[in-house]
């Protein structure tokens, strides 16, 4: 489903303060199932993300979206691909302070144009997935820890994306909740969803319902286990 | 509704939800914003206001006006040019006139006399404007004495206010019978201030006004579209000495513009961030700023042109009025005529409203380019 082929990602390149984030990776991600990439602060697993995600483009190599060459179309067409094809949890959740959990799970369908109903229904729906029915009319700065991740992951999935990215997802909750989003996580799973997962926490990858962990470190895949 | 729409109201729904968070700002913004716009479009209407109620004015006044000269300074007009206007083809009625300006040091003010055979005046009688009936607070019945040419008081009884439809030219005036005229300034019986004529096709004015300056070498004919000439000159002068302070105050406004509405917060550069990394694209963002920009400044524009509105046409123009009828004490009270130009309109919108979108527009657009993983790094 995704193929990288020689990626490198360099910051500031050409300044004394060039940084090489990852070189020349090689990998194969398979549709379904829950990915983790694992490794130390800087190994470059969220710059990873980023580029499989079209957040960001790979200084040099290829990245293939199931046989479409991403990594050399213009900014809109990335983010239609991005838009369609990747939902996104972030480390810090994200969420827009001063709107409501069901106003910020509606956010990422706006520039579709989808009839507010229908759209406010979709994220009803979610909301009462993930518990957060109540929760819906709430502004996310109310919301707890636990809360607020839920309301992130509902986001993620509200255009009904092919692939759920999750940075750190446990990074800001103690170990039951991060039990519990890894539970929610699992359960989209087994429901055909792909997940690509960056952690290194060892709740996350050596989680049950992990089915390949990928380990980086210093830019590179130095392991790759199938669980 | 198709999805266009839809698209269009999620970002007004969404830039009104950003615009409330920052309540305190925006509605600080707004409120130097439709003082701008009120001022601005309070001296225009104003202006135009002005103009117009000169040139209804003057719609019925006489065609030409012809005045004597001696060696460049206007003087007594002898009665035997009138039988000479008559004469020139094409000048249709010819009537002399007897006015001139009366200083008043009780109030230090100007009157305009002017002799009224029309209104079957007697030679102790006299009809005044309101402004000076106001400002000596006398009325009808009352004895206005003015000092005569010979030095002694002429007392007059006043038979009358003037009424008119506006008292931009009434206000300070005083109408007599031409006997009274003669003995307050001690004129002879064949002398005129001026003469006024009619012509018989308007569209000659201008021919016949040669015409006259030909027979008479020591006339000075002026038309009525000098006189409409002289009056926008005088306007359009006062509006752009009050242009020149406005700019003042449009400088502040843009560098507070640019301040508020450019200098995105940090807060503002992340969130553009986390809607550009959860599916939002460049355009979108800059689709949401321009309805920022468009929803403050069309309210701004609105808010200020309709106070302006109210103010100039309702509430007696006060704010500017000192300054575009000239400074005087005798002031004139008159409610203009409502009147919207719609290229004044525009002029207003661009250079009020256009800055301010632009100014909103490039922050946004600078902060949308960029590449959305920094939100990843939180």
């Amino acid at each position: 489903m995704i193929e990288l082929n020689g990626v490198t990602k360099l910051f500031n390149q050409g300044r004394p303060n060039q940084c090489r984030a990852l070189g020349e990776i090689h990998l194969s991600l398979d549709r379904g199932g829950i990915t983790v990439f694992e490794g130390p602060s800087g190994s470059g697993k969220t710059t990873l993300l980023t580029l499989i995600g079209c957040l960001a483009r790979p200084t040099s190599g290829r990245i293939v979206l199931d046989g479409r060459l991403l990594s050399n179309l213009p900014e809109r067409f990335l983010t239609e691909v991005r838009r369609h094809t990747f939902g996104f949890v972030f480390q810090q959740f994200n969420l827009i302070r001063g709107l409501t959990a069901l106003e910020n799970v509606m956010l990422p369908a706006y520039p579709l144009g989808r009839p507010w109903r229908e759209l406010r229904a979709a994220a009803l729906v979610l909301l009462d997935r993930f518990g957060l029915g109540a929760k819906a009319a709430s502004r996310v700065e109310w919301l707890s820890g636990g809360e607020a991740q839920r309301t992130a992951l509902a986001r993620a999935l509200i255009n009904d994306p092919a692939v759920l990215i999750a940075d750190e997802p446990t990074a800001n909750l103690d170990s039951i909740l991060s039990r519990e989003v890894l539970a929610l996580l699992g359960e989209l799973a087994s429901q055909g969803q792909t997940v690509l997962i960056s952690s290194h926490d060892p709740l996350v990858f050596e989680a049950a319902r992990v089915d390949r962990v990928i380990e980086l470190h210093d830019g590179h895949i130095v392991g790759d286990r199938r669980c | 509704m198709p999805p266009f729409l839809h698209r269009q109201r999620y970002l007004i729904d969404y830039t009104l939800a950003a615009l409330l968070r920052r309540k305190t700002r925006n509605l600080g913004l707004l409120l130097v914003y439709t003082l701008l716009v009120f001022l601005f479009a309070a001296a225009l209407l104003l202006g135009e206001g002005l103009r117009r109620e000169a040139a209804v004015l003057l719609r019925d006044a006489p065609e030409v006006i012809v005045q004597r000269l001696v060696a460049g300074r206007h003087d007594l007009l002898p009665a035997a040019w009138l039988d000479t206007l008559r004469r020139i083809r094409g000048v249709g009625a010819v009537q002399g006139r007897l006015w001139g300006y009366y200083y008043d040091p009780a109030v230090k003010a100007n009157y305009t006399l002017m002799a009224a055979p029309d209104r079957g005046l007697a030679a102790d009688e006299i009809l005044i404007g309101a402004a000076l009936a106001r400002v000596r607070q006398i009325g009808v019945g009352d004895y206005l004495s003015l000092r005569a040419a010979t030095g002694q008081p002429l007392p007059l009884k006043i038979t009358g206010i003037l009424d008119s439809p506006s008292e931009l030219l009434s206000a300070d005036l005083l109408l007599l019978a031409e006997a009274g005229y003669r003995q307050l300034f001690q004129l002879p019986p064949d002398v005129y201030t001026d003469a006024v004529l009619t012509v018989r096709n308007p569209r000659e004015a201008n021919t016949v006004a040669q015409k006259i300056a030909l027979a008479l070498p020591d006339s000075r004919p002026i038309s009525r579209a000098e006189i409409l000439r002289t009056y926008d000159a005088v306007f359009n002068w006062r509006e752009g000495l009050l242009f020149v302070v406005l700019g003042t105050l449009t400088l502040a406004f843009i560098i507070l513009a640019w301040d508020k509405a450019a200098g995105l917060s940090a807060e503002e550069k992340r969130e553009i961030g986390i809607l550009k990394a959860i599916g939002w694209e460049t355009g979108d963002i800059l689709r949401m700023k321009l309805w920022e920009g468009t929803l403050i400044s069309l309210t701004a524009f609105l808010a200020g042109y309709l106070l302006a509105y109210w103010q100039v046409f309702h509430g007696g123009a006060r704010l500017f009025a000192p300054v575009l009828k000239g400074w005087a004490v005798l002031y004139p009270q008159f409610r203009l005529t409502p009147a919207v130009d719609a290229q004044q309109i525009l002029v207003l919108l661009a250079v009020t409203v256009l800055p301010y979108i632009v100014a909103t527009l490039i922050p946004g657009w600078r902060a949308a380019i960029a590449d959305p993983d920094a939100v990843m790094r939180g």
